[in-house]
């Protein structure tokens, strides 16, 4: 299927249609249909081992589907590598590994895109005046203890995925993947992370979340998608879903295995 | 909260002034800087106070100027190893390897500047060796350049069978007085290289993009892989400065005497890591400074020469370098400590 004329009729960002992916004799995903529309918040929920990272790692490029096709902006594609699906703009913001510790926010926030001249010589103060623009305008840093120099590990968990999902937004990804966002996160760290994902959506971009836990991504999630032993077990818009039978939901399917 | 009244941007969103009061973030590396620096004055004012004599005349300082710098240039250059939390140990064996190659092309083609070449490739090789061990194969830096330390010290050994080589025709060339001659008869040219690359190493690792980088694979490799990194690009060439300016200190160390003997390097290994370390640079990878390993190996480099005109006998050397190289990496690990 070559032709792209015929599937661009939804407004949809990211659309995957019938991905099988297999590790050995384990079969991860078994036909997966998933969507992310423009604008549009996803909430990836699902038990330990339903699949969602897998589903992840066929979207950012670290692995390829055995079978199925992968849709981006209407054109069909092939993610060969970590590196492609950025230059699609879709970029994922891992807790752990989003940033560097020991280094300032002005290098984070530039780190292998750096503003530099032609010998390579960064233009650090460039990198500052940016970083500090983003910080304030757009991140809600008004803190005076934190500026562009400040070293990272200074930082409060839910702060480092502030400066990982700004620096996503600056660099105009599209599409943001955050890689359970809120775990093990105070309830105050949780909400400032929340504040962030709805920055993604004032900037008109998608994102999806991935979590376990259904209760922390309610509150900014426009649909939710669950995941159940590699299949799509449901999919909910939050117009027609309250929190409780959502919660409901998840709990009939970890007792029963299946919402029929 | 500071809001600029004429700005038409618009208003923060939500987010709640944040008045919780916070710990001052630290800026380690400057801190550590400072700290590196009153060490030098410490040490130089024991100096001064000790022999005042010695330490007021120039001929010490013209004395240090020509020894310094080779330590001083191989530190320099080791630390950006030590920035991506790697060691090298093999840099003296390329020192000894890379001097018996320039020696002995010179010894043949009496020509410097094909010295010269070969010796940088023969650098560059030896840098490339320890990179395709690391890097490709995969063997922690620490094992890899204990092996090669050995291949590349062995490997001079049997080459020169336990000969020196005398370079006197070397005197006088041009490429002599701009390695080793003497600016004005006072300043001895090593000395303006150490100057010239210390500089040149600070713009590297604290305003180009490479250094950026180095610092970022140090830090986390795993995340500077994800926004971009060549994580193996910048490893290997990392290593490969190393064996390039390990041949860079062949050359100057064998001019300075003119003379290649076979053993030429081996007092660079601990003296050369010590600089780095006291200069402050960490271990764990991920942050370093130039200016530290400069004033470390300025420390490092005149304790030796110290210690012995301030009156002390010469067995206090090691004493006095174990002491100096304890109490100020215990310093700078209290510095460091993480929150949490």
């Amino acid at each position: 299927m070559t032709d792209t004329s015929t599937t661009s009729n939804a407004p949809e960002l990211l659309s995957l249609r019938g991905v099988h992916k297999s590790f050995g004799r384990v079969k991860v995903l078994k036909g997966i249909d998933f969507q992310v529309g423009s604008n549009e918040i996803v909430g990836l929920v699902g038990d330990n081992g339903a699949g969602k990272s897998t589903l992840i790692k066929l979207i950012t490029g670290v692995h390829r589907p055995d079978s199925g096709e992968i849709f981006y902006k209407g054109q069909r594609i092939t993610i060969h590598s970590v590196r492609s699906s950025r230059m699609l703009g879709i970029e994922t913001v891992y807790q752990e590994r989003a940033l560097g510790d020991q280094q300032t926010l002005w290098r984070n926030m530039f780190v292998g895109r750096e503003i530099a001249n032609r010998l390579g010589f960064i233009n650090v103060r460039a990198e500052k005046r940016e970083t500090e623009r983003l910080l304030r305008e757009h991140m809600g840093f008004t803190s005076g203890a934190i500026d562009t120099s400040s070293t990272v590990m200074y930082l409060s968990g839910g702060e480092k995925q502030g400066i990982a999902i700004g620096r996503a937004l600056h660099f105009n990804a599209d599409l943001i993947i955050l890689d359970e966002p809120t775990m093990g996160l105070s309830l105050s760290e949780t909400r400032k992370v929340l504040d962030f994902v709805r920055d993604i959506k004032n900037e008109g971009k998608s994102a999806i979340i991935i979590s376990h836990n259904m209760l922390h991504v309610y509150p900014v999630a426009d649909r939710f998608v669950v995941l159940d032993r590699g299949q799509i077990a449901g999919d909910f818009r939050k117009a027609d879903v309250t929190q409780d039978e959502l919660t409901d939901v998840m709990i009939k399917l970890a007792r029963t295995g299946s919402l029929a | 909260m500071d809001l600029n009244q004429s700005t038409p941007e618009p208003p923060v969103p939500q987010q709640p002034a944040d008045t919780t009061p916070r710990k001052p973030r630290f800026r380690f590396r400057r801190s550590l800087e400072t700290g590196i620096f009153v060490v030098f004055i410490i040490v130089w004012a024991i100096f001064l106070i000790g022999n005042p004599r010695v330490f007021t005349e120039f001929h010490i300082y013209y004395s240090l100027m020509s020894t310094i710098p080779f330590i001083g240039i191989l530190a320099l250059s080791v630390t950006l190893v030590v920035v991506l939390g790697e060691i090298d140990l093999s840099f003296p064996s390329v020192v000894g390897l890379t001097s018996w190659v320039f020696a002995t092309v010179f010894a043949l083609s009496h020509n410097l500047l094909l010295a010269a070449l070969a010796c940088f490739g023969v650098g560059i090789a030896a840098g490339f060796v320890n990179a395709l061990l690391v890097v490709s194969i995969g063997i922690p830096s620490l094992v890899a350049t204990i092996g090669t330390m050995f291949l590349f010290r062995g490997l001079t050994n049997v080459a020169a069978a336990g000969n020196g080589i005398a370079l006197s025709a070397a005197r006088g060339h041009f490429l002599y007085e701009v390695a080793v001659g003497r600016l004005f008869g006072l300043i001895p040219a090593q000395a303006l290289w150490m100057l010239g690359l210390g500089i040149a190493f600070w713009f590297l690792l604290n305003r180009h993009r490479f250094g950026g980088h180095l610092l970022f694979v140090g830090d986390n490799a795993e995340s500077a892989r994800m926004m971009g990194i060549n994580v193996a690009r910048v490893k290997t060439i990392a290593f490969v400065q190393v064996g390039f300016f390990s041949a860079l200190v062949g050359i100057l160390s064998t001019l300075e005497v003119t003379y290649f003997w076979p053993n030429q390097g081996t007092g660079f290994l601990m003296t050369g890591l010590a600089a780095v370390f006291v200069g402050g640079t960490s271990v764990f990878g991920g942050m370093g400074t130039i200016l530290g390993t400069f004033l470390g190996a300025l420390i490092i480099g005149s304790l030796e020469a110290g210690i012995v005109s301030i009156g002390l006998t010469g067995f206090w050397t090691q004493f006095i370098y174990g002491a100096i190289i304890t109490v100020s990496v215990a310093i700078y690990a209290l510095l460091m400590r993480r929150p949490h």
